[in-house]
């Protein structure tokens, strides 16, 4: 069995993203969610190094190196775009004001502890970014990933063993082979990606998976 | 009469001391005052401490100050990006100590400091690494860290804009740490794309009020240090 492509799991993640949101999006498949906005919705990206209104990258080669997003990478300012600086972008985040953020991880615990900043390998240089803020202060946490390593190994585990970006912070998790949210409970299956079974997802979860609710 | 320009960047940076707290503006290249960090390379101060969002790249700029080892301590959020090899070799050798501060914690740390308040509590890093051994105090139910609040002896920013009163404005994203850098800096140099005369910026659009600032010099067509590194340029 095979579940969606990253491109799909973006597709699916922006059809639970209400009209009218300021998102902030983490660096990989998170990005892709810009190009998936479903028809009628407006979302104004946020990027935390100083600007609200975030549009696409321009053509290679185009831009300003002064306009860039959180990855460093050329982006565009759309019409009603704001800058601002460091301690007022945070304050956005720290503050409750930014209602969603999409982010990848390494590790999310069926408690929602999220490790996302580093493997702890001893001879890796830490660097942490805004990832400990984000997950700290915007309203919803939003985690896509492939749901297993790209050695099988389970990314949905009982307790995190890489060092953690945030204690409870992750509500809902889009894998390539199903969407599921973080309860008090624990894993809650929302949903599974089409052809997936069950079984198959309760495999590849290393903590109890609560399976659908009856509708 | 108040006229904070000086004539170069290396005048702007002659009296930056040996064990000086430098903060650096700049997230990436954006921001980043490279005609100000080469005239502090040329200028030779060194056990350095700086504050910065990330350690630079390639060999020009930021880097090319710790590659040449005048800087003892980094204070940041992200040290490892694209093109930045200088300072993990150095951090591998321990010949730099490094600080890592999430990337907010280290904005209202600056804000903070330039702003009076000596500490602050934050939910940022609760229950995480960066959170072990620091004072923990619980409101509403909720735990939050102690921060302490960052100065700098010199705080070195690059502007578009400014006036000879030390007023700026900033170009798109390059503004990220500057304002607050500027306001916690014991000494503030900001180079500036143009220099216009008192009363031709709108006092609506100034970003940063010219009280935070000491020094402006004019730069008018500052190095794009994207361009520099793929270029393979070295400084010096």
């Amino acid at each position: 069995m095979t579940g969606l492509t990253r491109d799909a799991m973006a597709k699916r993640l922006a059809q639970d993203i209400p009209d009218g949101s300021y998102v902030n999006l983490g660096i990989g498949i998170p990005e892709l969610v810009t190009k998936c906005v479903p028809e009628g919705r407006e979302f104004i990206y946020h990027t935390e190094n100083g600007l609200l209104g975030m549009g696409p990258s321009p053509e290679e080669g185009e831009g300003d190196p002064e306009l860039i997003n959180a990855g460093k990478r050329r982006v565009t300012a759309l019409p009603g775009a704001a800058y601002f600086h460091h301690a007022d972008s945070f304050a956005m985040i720290r503050g409750g004001h930014l209602d969603l953020c999409v982010l990848g991880a390494l590790q999310v615990s069926c408690g929602g502890d999220l490790a996302n900043w580093s493997t702890g390998a001893k001879d890796a240089i830490p660097a942490v970014g805004g990832a400990m803020d984000l997950v700290a202060g915007v309203k919803s946490i939003y985690v896509i990933t492939q749901h297993c390593t790209k050695n099988g190994e389970p990314k949905l585990v009982e307790a995190c063993t890489f060092p953690l970006t945030g204690c409870g912070v992750v509500n809902r998790i889009y894998t390539d082979l199903a969407v599921i949210e973080v309860t008090e409970e624990g894993f809650q299956l929302i949903e599974l990606s089409p052809e997936i079974e069950f079984e198959f997802v309760k495999e590849r979860t290393a903590a109890p998976l609560l399976p659908l609710k009856d509708s | 009469m108040i006229n904070k320009q000086v004539a170069s960047a290396a005048q702007a940076v002659a009296d930056v001391f040996d064990g000086a707290t430098v903060m650096i503006g700049g997230f990436g290249e954006a921001g980043s005052p490279i005609e100000l960090i080469h005239a502090l390379i040329d200028q030779g101060s060194t056990n350095l401490t700086v504050i910065n969002n990330n350690t630079g790249s390639g060999e020009v700029g930021l880097a090319a100050l710790i590659k040449a080892k005048r800087v003892s301590k980094m204070i940041c959020s992200y040290p490892r990006t694209a093109n930045s090899t200088v300072f993990p070799e150095l951090y591998n050798s321990d010949e730099i100590k490094l600080e890592l501060v999430p990337q907010g914690t280290l904005a209202e740390r600056i804000r903070a400091g330039g702003s009076g308040i000596p500490a602050f509590y934050t939910p940022t890093a609760c229950g995480t690494p960066l959170g072990e051994g620091k004072e923990c105090r619980t409101f509403n139910g909720r735990d939050y860290l102690l921060e302490y609040g960052l100065t700098a002896d010199f705080s070195l920013i690059k502007g578009r804009t400014a006036d000879a009163y030390g007023n700026v404005t900033y170009n798109k994203t390059a503004r990220n740490f500057a304002p607050i850098m500027a306001m916690a800096g014991k000494v503030t140099i900001v180079q500036t794309q143009k220099v216009v005369s008192i009363g031709a910026l709108d006092p609506e659009t100034i970003i940063t009020p010219g009280i935070f600032v000491n020094r402006i010099v004019e730069v008018p067509e500052p190095a794009i240090e994207s361009q520099l590194v793929a270029a393979g340029v070295t400084y010096p």
